[in-house]
């Protein structure tokens, strides 16, 4: 697809005379990188980084009737979400797979915002349409409302700080509020994609470049970088987060993924409860993440044998983690090679090398709120 | 504004080759660097393998991605670029001098006649880009 018939985001021309390297993402033509993915990287782990994330699907769910259609649709509790919260969530399909992972912010007493996979939006929106003939929930597509920021990283806090009165120190993780940042109105949520702290920034997209530029401007003392898809993904893997597509997808069981924190069978019925739950009596794989004991980088597609050198899974993503200066990854496993310690190979290219289960997630900060 | 050298040839899998006489240096390109951005680790053949043109002879890795390298020429390896192992971003930061990947012993030297030159290689990267 040449670059013209992509989407853009509102900083799309931002993004062009920074000289970033653009890529096709999900149909979006979206930076990759501003100068270095490991500076990019290191600045959200050590300092703070600004992503464009407006590609994400905006879908609003409203009505007496939305919780209903929600409970029904996902496998995570509904009911649980106090307003002015977020949880993390999946949108199940009857075999127990995920046509998205989603947010799900409960902006009032009858409305909802997922936030959702720019690649899947579309046929997440037509899913949910579909369901609620049987619930008749107020739905509707609003991603082109929104523009959407990620600022990541422990200095965050300090750069909204300074250039706002808004509490956001004291905002708690998986939390949002509303308010006005520098005359703009945001719904500012403690949550992101990074396993740094961090803010997700929900606004208008006239105001996007406005406030884009003055996040910049007030980061500059506390060494802020805009930060590319590149960092992102190398971020959300070393904090063992899924990515649709690889981690999860529509023939991946939620149990297998290890997501069975996200799966509320008691709250009722849902779809893929029944194959959910027989997954979890007896599942056929897992995920794991691993790190090799042989130099060699895993990556997307890279086979896993076990110790007969017979094919048994594959790597999911992988990388020569930045922070930890290792080569990481996450795969597909038979339960039996899934124990932490447990070892298997990885054909990277000609050679078969070692590689050892560890604990998920591979980097995490300890959070007081 | 052209960051391509004059003095150097080019492949279509964003190589340059150095030519003196019988010997070639090889590289990659500014372009293809930038495209894989931070360089995390090189993977070379062995001085003294023999290389056939098109035939690949090692990997290139960044954070992000994979590539692998493709002898633009026939020849054997007489020298690989041994500080690249400690210090890959050598190839970000200078692509066409210190970041030089391996040099070769041309055995057909009229296999030039299949590279770019400069000009050439920077339309090849406009058309591609589309």
């Amino acid at each position: 697809m040449s670059s013209t018939t992509l989407n853009k985001t509102p900083l799309h021309d931002w993004h062009l005379q920074s000289g970033a390297f653009m890529t096709d993402f999900g149909g979006w033509h979206l930076p990759v990188r501003y100068q270095s993915d490991k500076q990019e990287h290191q600045a959200v782990r050590e300092a703070v980084g600004l992503f464009d994330v407006s590609h994400m699907g905006e879908l609003l769910v409203e009505g007496v009737s939305a919780a209903d259609l929600l409970q029904y649709t996902t496998c995570n509790d509904i009911s649980k979400i106090s307003v002015g919260a977020a949880r993390y969530n999946a949108l199940t399909t009857p075999a127990g797979g995920a046509w998205d992972d989603l947010l799900v912010y409960r902006l009032a007493e009858e409305r909802y915002l997922l936030v959702v996979n720019a690649a899947n939006q579309d046929q997440d929106f037509n899913w949910l349409q579909e369901q609620n003939s049987q619930f008749g929930a107020n739905l509707r597509n609003v991603g082109s409302d929104y523009a959407l920021l990620a600022l990541q990283g422990p200095l965050a806090v300090d750069v909204l700080e300074s250039i706002s009165d808004l509490p956001v120190r004291d905002l708690r993780y998986y939390h949002f509020l509303e308010g006005e940042l520098l005359g703009c109105p945001v719904l500012l949520s403690r949550t992101g994609y990074t396993a740094s702290d961090g803010f997700e920034l929900y606004l208008s997209p006239q105001h996007a470049e406005a406030i884009w530029t003055k996040l910049l401007e007030g980061g500059a003392s506390f060494g802020i970088e805009p930060c590319g898809l590149s960092a992102r993904d190398s971020l959300r893997l070393e904090g063992g987060l899924h990515l649709y597509g690889h981690e999860l997808g529509q023939d991946i069981s939620l149990y297998e993924a290890g997501l069975g924190w996200i799966i509320k069978p008691e709250k009722g019925d849902f779809i893929g409860k029944e194959a959910l739950l027989r997954s979890k009596e007896n599942p056929q794989r897992k995920l794991v993440g691993f790190q090799m004991q042989e130099f060699g980088i895993p990556r997307h597609g890279f086979p896993i044998l076990n110790q007969e050198e017979q094919t048994v899974g594959s790597v999911t993503s992988g990388l020569l983690s930045p922070t930890l200066n290792a080569p990481i990854g996450m795969a597909y496993v038979p339960t039996e090679l899934s124990e932490i310690s447990s070892t298997f190979l990885v054909q990277v290219r000609k050679r078969r090398l070692a590689a050892e289960v560890v604990r998920l997630p591979f980097y995490q900060i300890s959070r007081s709120t | 504004m052209s960051q391509t050298p004059s003095d150097l040839k080019y492949t279509r899998e964003h190589e340059w080759i150095r030519l003196d006489g019988n010997q070639a240096e090889i590289g990659i390109t500014f372009h293809a660097q930038k495209s894989l951005g931070d360089i995390v680790y090189v993977e070379l053949p062995s001085v003294g393998d023999e290389l056939e043109a098109g035939e690949e002879f090692g990997t290139i890795e960044s954070v992000k991605a994979v590539s692998s390298l493709f002898s633009p020429m026939s020849g054997k390896v007489t020298d690989i670029n041994s500080e690249l192992a400690d210090r890959p971003e050598t190839i970000n930061e200078d692509c066409y001098d210190e970041g030089w990947l391996i040099r070769v012993a041309l055995s057909e030297p009229d296999e030039q006649d299949n590279l770019l030159d400069d000009e050439e290689y920077d339309q090849f990267v406009l058309e591609e880009a589309g």
